[in-house]
């Protein structure tokens, strides 16, 4: 276990980054969806797996290539979102959390078992697409092409996000919505539209997370479960809510993960929750979160 | 006095209707599987139709016999999986459990039988742990197990050239079970462990694994693990070059319904150990369609579906031959134990005083996408282990039954 060697330890750190980018994308949406809406959206993992399957049903049967399902995917999922929100979400305004919890916990229940029934649990095959395969030997590492570009391309987007939702005038209006959507209202600001847009964006978040992952696990209808518990965990862990929170934990639980699978690998599958136990005691908002 | 005797007879057929005189012809046996997890393509709803063909082909009901199906799904868990067994012996009353994928729900199950003295017979679990120092009367093991899958492919890489192995291994029963075996083998054949690790049941992300594997510089990385694990696995195996690195893997247990799901391209030359192949002969064959068509998915059946099949028809002939059902779970299993076995999936065998079911086990390689002529056409048989050589030869096996 001591007998640590600088290589082996730099290529677990990066694979780490790599793990994190997701954790990121998927806790950055889950951040919108509550910091904005104040749902805790339990259908993120179910959309993330319903992004993957749009990938390969847009390459296997309408011949559309992973970088168009790219942006594809994630309209497509996004305006699945949106329907969901308007019809079902939207009726629970107001009230407990809990309502939102179980609706939407429901709601992946049902398309999880959906997506079962038709094509089992063993998953679907997607290829790298032909300009990431290959990849770069570092010294210390063969870095496939396909991952680089899933750690940059998450990266990104996730601060992108942050920016529009911190730094622009739009995510001005929606901060402010949050607060007191009656006063917005009366500025002329259509807030529900603007709540079933935000929740269509969080959700197309994690269906591109679900295109990104698409050729380096399984098209699996249960890809989504198995992440979803990690990802809530993370986004306590960053604070509730917390748009930057969600994006630094996301990152470095990943990386801390991928410690623990060099140093320890029988406990990697429960650090990130002994972590979420340890913050919660010092600080129970999370570590950006706000009291 | 000829009178008194019949009126006796009635007034004891009245007194005791059904009894005394009927026999009972009642069965009720109940399949225990993954139906949701990550082995449900294994067993699953496939384990379902298999058991209903199988008392459809039995032809009991014909002879007058009922019999009842039901089926629950364990989730992997095995305090899920003792429940469901328990609530089944002590309330739905059945006879026999069938199925039991997943090594530590399987040893978990094994106990509760015992204790309830049902009639289990395994088609799914690996841990050869059932028949050795695990193994009950009540038990029979009926598909594969560890042990053969080690001395199947652990032995046939060994004897390539693949010396130097590096384990990836599910943290639990199973995988132990199959790394604990499968170094027995390599070091018998003068192969040498560089190390192993241990990755928790239903991981997505093995690079970190796989890292510390191509780091070991094994020829041979083995992958003691299952289901989605295994493809997963090989699939960012793949990814990360170790393939085109010169490192082999040797993926110690795969199923149709892997090779089916990660595409040829992706398995091509795996050699691995099978019992049952859809392809096989026409026996096989014949069943595959059957089995097929009545799939939603039109999936082939996988080894473990054939076992769960197989393993009924020779309960429902052993229960034929009993005449009634006696509702004792050792009983039934000493009599199939008496009866050679004989089906179209895994030919002729018998089941073993310590409750291993043995036939041959085959060695299999999946083949190229360009010789691969029609769907789920993807193994070519490399040998064939014979019976007596494929389990636990007797005077190894640790199981106390044999030592009376």
């Amino acid at each position: 276990m001591f007998n640590i060697s600088t290589q082996a330890l730099f290529a677990q750190l990066l694979v780490g980054l790599i793990n994190g980018s997701f954790y990121a994308l998927l806790s950055l949406g889950l951040a919108v969806i509550f910091g904005m809406l104040n749902i805790i959206n339990f259908a993120h993992g179910a959309l993330y797996m319903v992004g993957a399957f749009c990938a390969y049903f847009l390459l296997n049967v309408l011949g559309i290539n992973y970088w168009a399902a790219l942006i594809l995917a994630p309209l497509l999922v996004g305006a699945l979102g949106m329907a969901l929100e308007r019809t079902m979400l939207q009726r629970l305004a107001g009230l407990d959390h809990l309502y939102g919890l179980l609706l939407t916990f429901g709601l992946a229940l049902i398309i999880q078992g959906l997506f079962q029934n038709y094509f089992g649990s063993s998953g679907l095959p997607y290829a790298i697409p032909q300009q990431l395969t290959g990849g770069q030997n570092l010294g210390f590492m063969f870095l496939p092409n396909y991952r680089a570009w899933v750690v940059v391309f998450s990266l990104t987007v996730c601060l992108a996000t942050w920016y529009a939702i911190e730094k622009t005038k739009l995510g001005a209006y929606l901060r402010a919505a949050t607060e007191n959507p009656t006063l917005v209202r009366a500025f002329g600001v259509n807030v529900p539209r603007m709540i079933t847009l935000t929740y269509g964006f969080g959700v197309g978040l994690a269906a591109l997370a679900g295109v990104l992952s698409a050729p380096i696990n399984q098209v699996r209808p249960l890809m989504g479960a198995d992440l979803i518990i990690v990802v809530f965990a993370v986004v306590v862990i960053g604070g509730m809510g917390s748009i930057m929170g969600s994006i630094v934990t996301g990152f470095a639980l990943g990386i801390l993960e991928g410690l623990t699978k060099y140093f320890y690998p029988e406990a990697s599958n429960t650090v990130v929750f002994v972590i979420m136990a340890l913050v919660l005691m010092v600080k129970p908002n999370g570590l950006f979160g706000r009291a | 006095m000829k009178t008194s005797v019949s009126t006796l007879a009635l007034v004891a057929a009245l007194a005791l209707p059904g009894a005394a005189f009927a026999q009972d012809k009642n069965v009720k046996i109940g399949v225990l599987d993954d139906m949701s997890g990550l082995y449900a393509d294994v067993g699953g709803q496939g384990s379902i139709l298999a058991a209903q063909m199988a008392i459809e082909d039995s032809g009991m009901v014909a002879k007058g016999w009922k019999i009842d199906l039901i089926s629950a799904d364990h989730q992997n868990k095995p305090d899920v999986g003792v429940n469901l067994a328990r609530q089944w012996a002590d309330q739905e009353k059945v006879d026999g459990i069938f199925g039991v994928l997943t090594s530590s729900v399987a040893l978990a199950v094994n106990g509760v039988a015992r204790e309830k003295n049902l009639v289990y017979m395994n088609s799914g679990a690996a841990t050869s742990d059932l028949t050795n120092s695990a193994c009950s009367p009540n038990t029979v093991h009926w598909t594969y197990d560890t042990y053969l899958l080690a001395n199947g492919t652990g032995k046939a890489v060994v004897k390539s050239g693949g010396d130097s192995w590096f384990f990836l291994t599910a943290d639990y029963a199973f995988g132990h079970a199959l790394e604990r075996d499968t170094t027995e083998v390599v070091k018998a054949n003068n192969g040498k462990i560089l190390g192993s690790v241990r990755h928790p049941l239903n991981s997505s992300d093995f690079s970190s694994f796989l890292l510390q594997a191509q780091a070991s510089k094994a020829k041979i990385i083995g992958l003691a693990n299952a289901g989605g694990d295994t493809t997963n696995s090989i699939k960012q195996a793949s990814e990360f070059g170790i393939t085109s690195g010169g490192q082999k893997l040797a993926a110690l247990l795969l199923f149709a319904s892997d090779v089916h799901s990660l595409g040829l391209k992706m398995t091509q030359g795996l050699q691995f150990t099978e019992t049952f192949y859809w392809d096989l002969n026409d026996g096989t064959r014949a069943f595959a369609k059957r089995f097929s068509d009545r799939m939603k998915n039109k999936n082939q059946p996988t080894m473990v579906q054939a076992g769960i099949y197989a393993s009924i028809i020779h309960y429902m002939k052993a229960l034929d031959a009993n005449g009634s059902n006696p509702r004792d779970g050792v009983k039934m299993v000493d009599k199939m134990k008496s009866m050679p076995t004989d089906d179209a999936l895994f030919g002729k065998g018998e089941i073993q005083p310590n409750g291993r079911k043995v036939h041959p086990g085959y060695l299999f390689e999946v083949k190229k996408p360009e010789e691969s002529k029609y769907p789920w056409d993807y193994y070519k048989l490399i040998a064939t282990i014979p019976a007596n050589e494929a389990f636990t030869p007797l005077d190894k096996s640790a199981c106390a039954l044999l030592k009376k």
